[in-house]
């Protein structure tokens, strides 16, 4: 490794260890870019994490972090990503499990009292469901938020804005809109994957021109699927009763193709009827104003 | 006057007066907001605290108040982008925060750094570590009742915050750590000012305002004792950087896991024997004469040479560059706009920050975008402790604790 990143424990021989120690717990094993993952089974996951814990020969002691990932095209599609440090070997290790939206992941709370917080962050971020953690309530987002924001199908902008309304007298929740379009720029190289047509390139493939305005992505993404509605009626405080359905809609009609500029003035008077430009017939001369009236021979400048 | 004030007392009295069944009356514990808005709560953290008296049963803290979104930001934009954000996490420590997220970036590219650069990003770090220290310590000793040391401690952080300016041009959203090396060189009078501040100033000043509190025997009062963790604590907790060394667990990621020079620097790790506050008050204490001795040493050691990768397809070329070579005014469009692809991969690199472990696991796709960049707060895990270490407490307690922990919403919430 040349990089100069922090140089712990050799990898060597660690896998080894993981696969006597985990067993049939432990799906696959990689060491890539000097950090080792395991995969583990979901359902076997806290005994698979006490083995790592408390084995002699792994060691890890600390769960640092769980970072939750979201791989929309995977069939299971979240992956929740522990980072474990062990104190007594010098050494760093991640275990990985897959789940989706509604296989809960049993938690491991009981092997380390943090990872309460983290497991909630998760749950926040990714409505990953952790079974058996205590408190499994939203961290970050605010009170009532609906979603799970680090998605992939969640839009950047999110799906209501705060703000405070003089007429309510208190602070209001409400559609997000946008004073200027999202500029998502794609500066990908045009010869590596583009995900935009190249204005001139849309004659190339069928439909005329006129039917994407230039310079638009062409091929529309599909609309992110909504957010589960959710049963309950709302606490007091909770957003406004916008769903993401909702918001779509509003959004579909305001990006409807631009109809073409006209080419022709859409009036036939010329200026000489109108007279514009012209000064107005009963116009008096303008009154000449003048911030500092010269003086004959006396002031400064002359 | 007089009189009116008599009456005033009096009725005051009556008010106050117990009722004859005071003893009957069964007392419930009640429960109280501390914060969001509260000067002891380093920022916008909201802490339920259910108190029975004044002595706190249940601590629950809410954080998120200051969530805004950045690791969700960060996948939508190129590398480049994403790095100044770094430095909005942990505002008082910004460049500690850079330096994990460009160590990510440069393990998943591979990419050899400079001896120069290296030496300057540990000596700018542990500049940080001594402006944050400052901000800290002052800010501990104001919460619990001294007010004086924190005048002396921000004199010093603004000269930190001065030298920053000279190097990056902004005092605290640098933007200095890029992954390769480090944007650009620093004057030799900066490096020389540096050394006579760390010979003269800090020092004298520093060590005036330690000795008001360090020996104070209300400042003892306030901290011996508080919240003391065990080590076994301290290791299931997750606890990281000073609160880890105030338990007495000698774990230093600059010592243990050594980035860049660290392994060739000569300095003590401190740790605590009781594990309470005042402990890790002195933790941090010594760590700031340890980082003026690393950055002594820097300046001692530190080669001339490039200070960036010579890698054209991470690093931008300078602008004399461009004015003369074609081939750089290409890559300078490039890297500006289309940015530099990262290889596909998954690290988590942990960096010592002042505060702790202050991680970062970043998922490469090979697009000039990160596909995730999860951050590891240091507060996290900290704050998810103040349940246990304020339990039995006095409500003054927590503020010596929440000042002990060393807790920044930046890079807490995100």
């Amino acid at each position: 490794m040349r990089a100069p990143a922090p140089r712990y424990l050799t990898n060597d021989g660690v896998i080894e260890a993981a696969t006597a120690a985990l067993g049939a717990k432990l799906l696959h094993a990689q060491d890539q870019v000097g950090e080792v993952a395991l995969y583990v089974d979901r359902e076997a996951l806290v005994p698979a994490m006490t083995a790592l814990r408390d084995t002699p020969g792994l060691e890890y002691q600390q769960c640092m972090e769980i970072a939750g990932v979201d791989y929309p095209s995977r069939p299971e599609r979240f992956e929740v990503v522990y980072c474990l440090l062990s104190l007594t070997r010098n050494h760093r290790i991640q275990v990985r499990v897959t789940t989706d939206e509604v296989k809960p992941v049993p938690s491991v709370t009981g092997l380390w009292p943090n990872a309460g917080w983290l497991e909630r962050e998760v749950y926040d971020m990714y409505g990953v469901l952790f079974s058996g953690n205590p408190d499994l309530r939203r961290i970050l987002t605010d009170y009532g938020f609906r979603g799970h924001p680090q998605r992939k199908d969640f839009p950047l902008s999110g799906y209501v804005e705060l703000r405070y309304s003089e007429e309510a007298k208190r602070v209001v929740y409400q559609p997000v809109s946008l004073a200027q379009d999202f500029r998502n720029f794609d500066f990908m190289s045009p010869w590596e994957g583009a995900a935009y047509v190249l204005p001139g390139d849309e004659k190339a493939t069928g439909p005329g021109p006129g039917d994407t305005p230039q310079g638009k992505p062409a091929p529309t993404p599909p609309p992110p699927p909504a957010p589960p509605a959710p049963a309950v009626p709302q606490e007091k405080g909770a957003p406004s009763p916008v769903t993401a359905d909702e918001i779509q809609k509003a959004g579909a009609k305001a990006s409807k193709p631009a109809t073409p500029k006209a080419k022709r003035a859409k009036t036939k008077d010329s200026t000489a009827d109108t007279g514009a430009g012209k000064p107005e017939a009963d116009a008096k001369p303008k009154p000449r104003k003048r911030a500092v009236v010269p003086t004959k021979g006396k002031g400064q400048n002359q | 006057m007089a009189d009116t004030v008599d009456q005033m007392m009096e009725q005051t009295a009556d008010s106050v007066r117990e009722p004859e069944d005071a003893g009957d009356v069964a007392i419930q514990n009640y429960t109280i907001n501390f914060g969001p808005q509260h000067p002891a709560a380093h920022g916008v953290l909201r802490l339920v605290l259910e108190l029975d008296g004044e002595i706190v049963e249940r601590v629950d803290p809410h954080v998120g108040l200051l969530h805004r979104g950045t690791e969700k930001l960060i996948e939508y934009k190129t590398y480049a982008q994403a790095l100044p954000y770094f430095d909005r996490l942990d505002y008082c420590s910004p460049m500690c925060m850079e330096h994990s997220f460009v160590l990510a970036v440069e393990k998943l590219l591979d990419l050899e750094v400079p001896i120069r650069a290296q030496y300057l990003r540990v000596f700018f770090a542990e500049l940080t570590r001594i402006s944050n220290h400052m901000l800290n310590l002052g800010s501990h000793v104001m919460d619990v009742g001294a007010m004086t040391p924190n005048l002396w401690l921000f004199e010093l952080r603004e000269d930190c915050l001065n030298f920053f300016e000279r190097a990056s041009g902004a005092r605290m959203h640098h933007n200095y750590l890029r992954p390769g090396g480090v944007h650009q060189d620093v004057p030799l009078k900066l490096l020389t000012d540096i050394a006579d501040w760390l010979d003269t100033r800090l020092p004298r000043l520093f060590e005036d305002a330690i000795s008001l509190v360090a020996e104070n025997r209300i400042f003892k009062q306030r901290n011996v004792d508080i919240a003391v963790v065990s080590r076994e604590d301290a290791v299931r907790w997750g606890f990281s950087g000073p609160m880890i060394r105030g338990s007495g667990i000698p774990w230093d990621l600059r010592k243990s896991q050594p980035y860049d020079v660290y392994d060739r620097m000569n300095f003590d790790v401190p740790v605590g024997t009781r594990g309470d506050c005042y402990d890790r008050f002195m933790v941090r204490v010594e760590e700031v004469r340890q980082s003026a001795r690393i950055m002594k040493q820097c300046l001692s050691e530190m080669p001339e040479g490039p200070i960036a990768s010579t890698d054209r397809k991470v690093v931008p070329p300078k602008r004399g560059e461009m004015k003369r070579s074609m081939e750089a005014l290409i890559h300078h469009f490039k890297l500006y706009t289309e940015g530099y692809h990262v290889p596909a991969g998954e690290v988590y690199v942990a960096t010592e920050s002042p505060k702790g472990e202050f991680g970062v696991y970043l998922v490469a796709d090979g697009s000039n975008k990160p596909y995730r960049c999860k951050i590891r707060p240091t507060a996290f895990s900290h704050l998810q402790a103040m349940d246990f270490m304020s339990k039995g407490h006095m409500l003054a307690d927590t503020t010596a604790i929440l000042g002990a922990i060393d807790v920044v919403f930046g890079e807490c919430d995100r």
